[in-house]
């Protein structure tokens, strides 16, 4: 099974220190090693992102809200797991690891998983 | 009743610490087997304490201390049974042993070499095939026996045995817990790689039942994959398999449609391919090929694979490059299947008379004479050439041989086609 994890630091977090990001990195480095973190990266401080909206044809995309915002998705993980609580396990690691904030976990859709 | 919600997180995350426990264990028991019931040990401890402390925040350590408490319980209890005195020097012995080796900080320092050698002494030549596979789930793997067992549909009771034996095998001749140099190297490399092979073709082929595929093992022979490319990251054919079976893998969304009818590779809806396992399998591919002079077997297949990976449509394949790189395989590791494929590479690259030339001198070997790809690929050059009526019996013949229920369904459906005479 893969998900997609998000994190999303707390709002008032100061700028990692060097040590953080390293001890941040080596947590990636030691999931890529064990074949379960696919893919990462970080997500741009401080907007939240352009959000999206089709309604009944009409589109639109709104900017921010910006940097006051208290949910700021600063990564993102594609993890490969036995089950959704090894990927919950693999997300409390890394939130030990990160520091306060909140995440997310989605299952990626995989027709596969429905086989008997 | 006991609440199985914790116990399910605290299953996965020993689970994830399972084998480099069993690892970092071996090197100090050096006996899997022993290795393997400290490891239970310690979730058996887990499950006692976690649900009231939670999951400590390093439940590596956390386990790898309840396990050396567990072994050196062991050793005292024997100790007061049996009282002889020489006896006695040596238990003391290794209860200090025991107690002073700083064992959760040797999980973090040679934990790679550990799980190397774990890897080899499973896929070791002294055991055969079957046991290789399940003794390397089990314990690489982190699977329980009842997993294995339902993934390659035999009763449970089999596969624990199997799993007895292997760890008894292994004890009884004595087999060294290290990493093979020299020229021992090649070989029980080849026979690791094959192992993992075999779990992912297991999955993806599932010859023996009516689905598609069970993307489990797939899945748990990509992660053995990746774990041994960063294992072992200068071996060419370590990153020639993981090449190969992300690939391959990459496919797996498309290969069927929603009720589960298989799609076949040149009619899958390519959109569908996973572009991010294509990318992580074409680095492989250019890693692996970047270490060695000559690509061994299994980059040689990843990269005939990645010849359809970077085909955006079906009409863009290079079909004279992967006829090209079939005739390269037959070289480095000759089959009746690497001609059979080289055939059908050429009749795509040069037309279906100069294809079914070759797969007609194939016709005699006894090897291909279960095989039903060889009157299917035949079937479908005699179509091309308009010989419909023996395109039928081909696809018949071939829908007689598989074993996969929805394979033959397709063969008869494409032999009744031939039939209406189109």
């Amino acid at each position: 099974m893969k998900f997609l994890m998000t994190y999303a630091a707390g709002p008032r977090t100061a700028p990692p220190t060097p040590e953080h990001m390293a001890a941040i990195a080596k947590f990636s480095q030691d999931m890529a090693v064990q074949g379960i973190l696919l893919m990462t990266g970080g997500l741009q401080r401080p907007t939240r992102g352009t959000q999206l909206k089709l309604a009944g044809g009409k589109f639109t995309a709104t900017d921010g809200p910006f940097a006051e915002t208290k949910e700021l998705i600063d990564g993102f993980a594609l993890v490969q797991t036995k089950s959704r609580e090894e990927a919950v396990e693999v997300a409390r690691r890394f939130m030990n690891v990160a520091g306060d904030g909140d995440g997310e976990i989605l299952q990626v859709f995989d027709p596969m998983d429905q086989a008997p | 009743m006991r609440d199985p919600e914790p116990d399910r997180a605290i299953r996965a995350a020993f689970r994830l610490e399972s084998p480099r426990l069993i690892a970092t264990l071996t090197r100090i028991v050096r006996d899997v087997g022993v290795a393997e019931e400290l490891a239970q040990d310690a979730l058996v401890a887990a499950l006692e304490q976690w649900p009231a402390t939670g999951v400590p925040d390093n439940p590596g350590a956390w386990l790898m201390a309840a396990a050396k408490n567990r072994a050196i319980n062991a050793i005292r209890r024997r100790k007061m049974r049996h009282r002889k005195h020489e006896e006695l020097g040596r238990e003391v012995d290794s209860v200090s042993d025991w107690a002073a080796a700083d064992l959760e900080a040797s999980l973090d320092d040679d934990i790679g070499d550990d799980l190397l050698r774990l890897v080899f002494a499973a896929c070791h030549p002294v055991l055969p095939p079957a046991a290789r596979v399940a003794l390397t789930l089990r314990l690489l793997g982190g699977l329980t026996t009842d997993e294995i067992a339902r993934a390659f549909l035999v009763p449970e009771p089999t596969i624990a045995q199997r799993i007895v034996r292997a760890k008894r095998t292994l004890a009884e001749q004595n087999v060294p817990f290290e990493v093979p140099r020299g020229e021992e190297l090649g070989p029980r490399l080849a026979s690791v790689l094959s192992v993992v092979y075999l779990v992912f073709n297991e999955g993806y082929v599932a010859t023996s039942s009516d689905d598609v595929m069970r993307p489990e093992l797939c899945e748990d022979a990509l992660r053995l994959g990746r774990i041994l490319a960063a294992l072992a990251p200068a071996e060419p054919e370590v990153l020639g398999l993981l090449a190969l079976m992300e690939l391959t893998a990459s496919r797996s969304v498309a290969r069927a449609t929603g009720s589960g009818e298989p799609v076949r590779l040149m009619e899958q809806n390519r959109g569908l391919w996973d572009r991010v396992q294509i990318e992580r399998g074409l680095a492989a591919l250019s890693r692996a090929e970047a270490l060695a002079a000559a690509r061994g077997p299994y980059a040689l297949q990843a990269a005939i694979v990645a010849c359809h990976a970077r085909a955006r449509k079906a009409e863009e394949t290079d079909w004279a490059r992967i006829a090209a790189l079939y005739a390269e395989l037959g070289e480095v590791a000759p089959s009746p299947v690497v001609a059979l494929n080289r055939a059908v590479a050429v009749s795509m690259a040069e037309g279906a008379a100069a294809g079914l030339a070759r797969v007609d001198a194939l016709r005699e070997e006894p090897a291909l004479a279960g095989y039903h790809l060889l009157p299917s690929a035949r079937a479908e050059m005699l179509e091309k050439l308009g010989r419909m009526e023996e395109a039928r019996g081909e696809f018949e013949r071939a829908a007689s041989l598989t074993r996969n229920a929805r394979q033959r369904e397709r063969l008869l459906g494409r032999a009744a086609r031939c039939g209406r005479g189109a």
